[in-house]
């Protein structure tokens, strides 16, 4: 194995020419015409693809070039890094046509230096993998370029944080003296820049204009599905209901709450309940939980006893709410559970019906 | 006053986009500098689909997506692993419900994306585990002791958690109840427990029609 590596390959109509990438002032050649044949040799683990170029024997005017001699009558050319497979065929293509038996060598360079203009006219595979070069440099370009525009954007967005800062403080300290009109205003621009709302939320609550609309739409969608999944859903699903529906401008987790707080205020026919467990479901208004309390133990007795996963089959609920089901008839005293590593089991609480 | 500075914002905000709103999309690597710069201004450009970030550089629908399409492979799965799935198996499961011409999506996507699920109340949480993270659909109370036990769980396949480390045993248990480790009580040696969720060859399988079904309301 020899020491040129690191190079670019180039192909002419009469020359294989091999130019060391790091010094360009050293370049080896092989006429086209000393080759007898090519294969290819695929690249495996720890093996690059590799092209090998069966030569006849050096005639005796042969050119000064790095090796007098060899035992080998082959020299393998190794693609490090690509373009093995259409190098091989434009090869492949200029033995065959032998353009270096009927075009004179003066006119032969595929490559050539355009003097005039001072670049390089490229065409062929060093043409390609110029294209190449260029685009990903553009790419580098586009990137720095974005991450520059981007810290700019970002300044900009910290003074309009400062700012916001400044007149929380102000209504902080004016506290009778905002309008309900001013604050509400406010309370906008910060759900435009995304800023925490950090005065306001204590009194009047994160909602803003937009969310109360938005509380509305939801009523009108929701009725529907909320009737065909007896009356409850948890904020999951409504979550992915509305934003599946929506299919662009979606709603984020913080908007769904925020509107969803608002439901009861605006007198809406559903509401927002929040468990013990921290579980957030929509009911309609007219779905009563303590009933269906009922009906559930109901149901456990007929079983004897039921897991949160064996009401939900049983039932057709989901398990998140068949559990908050059995949790609220627990807390009402109307079940009793048995906690042991086989999993959480209701019963139904015979302390209270049979003392 | 400040509807004219929000005014000339936007429109720089407008430019912005116009230059390098394709970046967004593209670029995972953009979108995590994008977002570390954002919080350390103090600005939360996925607060709500209605914010100028989101409305401008798009960046609210692909997280609110990404965000349906975790709930939806979380619940589908949650018989599996009782709700607890590692993130690299979840990154998967999500690419393939994707598709082969969506976007690219990173696991550092995903993280964001679940950190605004959590106020919706399901129980979605984050558990750093040895490098990685478990990302928790369920309700369930994993305290600071469960935690610590999860993440003295090796990340080989088919972790155990030893019966002879100083864990108490009431953490195992309650783990074993909420169904995210499993008892081989006829072990050689002592009783072992595994996490379902650390299963690798689990990770393969797809989610069959049965469990999708059970991800959609």
């Amino acid at each position: 194995q020899v020491k040129f590596d690191s190079g670019v390959l180039l192909l002419s109509t009469h020359r294989l020419i091999w130019r060391d990438q790091k010094n360009h002032e050293c370049c080896i050649a092989v006429p086209l015409s000393q080759i007898v044949f090519i294969e290819e040799q695929a690249a495996g683990i720890g093996k690059s693809a590799k092209i090998v170029v069966h030569l006849h024997p050096a005639s005796s005017n042969k050119e000064p070039g790095p090796f007098q001699s060899s035992k080998y009558s082959y020299i393998k050319l190794s693609f490090k890094e690509h373009g093995q497979i259409e190098f091989y065929r434009r090869l492949s293509e200029e033995i065959t046509q032998r353009r270096w038996e009927t075009i004179p060598t003066g006119q032969a360079m595929q490559v050539n230096k355009d003097s005039q203009a001072g670049r390089i006219r490229a065409v062929g595979i060093v043409g390609i993998e110029r294209k190449l070069e260029e685009k990903r440099k553009e790419t580098d370009k586009n990137i720095s370029e974005a991450f520059e525009d981007l810290s700019k954007l970002m300044e900009k967005a910290k003074e309009m944080v400062e700012l916001s800062k400044s007149i929380a403080n102000k209504i902080k300290e004016k506290q009778g003296d905002i309008t309900e009109d001013e604050t509400i205003r406010f309370k906008s621009y910060l759900l435009s820049m995304g800023i925490a709302n950090p005065v306001t939320r204590e009194t009047y609550g994160s909602g803003t204009q937009y969310h109360m609309q938005l509380a509305k739409q939801l009523a009108g969608i929701l009725q529907t599905p909320l009737e065909e999944r007896g009356g409850i859903m948890s904020l999951t699903e409504v979550y992915c209901l509305v934003n599946r529906a929506r299919g662009l401008e979606l709603l984020s987790p913080e908007d769904l709450v925020n509107a969803c707080k608002m439901l009861e205020s605006l007198k809406l026919p559903l509401r927002l309940r929040i468990f013990d467990s921290g579980v957030m479901v929509i009911e309609l208004q007219s779905h009563n939980e303590e009933e269906m309390v009922a009906a559930a133990l109901e149901t456990v007795s007929e079983k004897g006893s039921l897991t949160a996963d064996e009401f939900a089959k049983l039932v057709g609920m989901s398990v998140l709410l068949a559990k908050e089901r059995l949790l609220l008839a627990e807390k009402m005293g109307h079940l009793c559970r048995d906690d042991s590593v086989e999993g959480l089991r209701f019963y139904p609480n015979l302390f209270l019906t049979q003392s | 006053q400040m509807s004219k500075q929000l005014a000339t914002f936007r429109a720089h905000l407008e430019e912005f986009a116009s230059k390098h709103k394709q970046e967004i999309r593209r670029s995972p690597a953009f979108r995590v500098q994008f977002q570390d710069m954002c919080a350390t201004i103090g600005v939360d450009p996925l607060a709500s689909g209605k914010g100028f970030w989101a409305e401008m550089l798009g960046v609210g629908d692909f997280y609110y997506e990404l965000g349906v399409q975790i709930i939806e492979v979380c619940l589908a799965l949650k018989h599996r692993n009782g709700g607890l799935i590692t993130l690299e198996e979840l990154h998967q499961q999500v690419l393939k419900g994707r598709g082969k011409f969506a976007q690219d999506v990173s696991p550092d996507d995903l993280l964001r994306a679940i950190k605004k699920l959590k106020v919706l109340g399901s129980g979605f949480g984050i558990i750093p585990v040895g490098g990685t993270f478990l990302v928790q659909s369920v309700p369930a109370e994993l305290n600071m002791d469960h935690t610590v036990v999860l993440q003295l769980a090796e990340p080989i396949p088919g972790s155990f958690l030893a019966h002879s480390q100083p864990i108490p045993a009431l953490f195992q248990e309650h783990l074993l109840k909420e169904g995210m480790a499993w008892l081989d009580a006829q072990a050689p040696g002592e009783p072992q427990y595994w996490l379902p969720a650390l299963f690798t060859e689990l990770h393969s399988q797809e989610i069959t029609p049965e469990e999708a079904k059970e991800a959609l309301p």
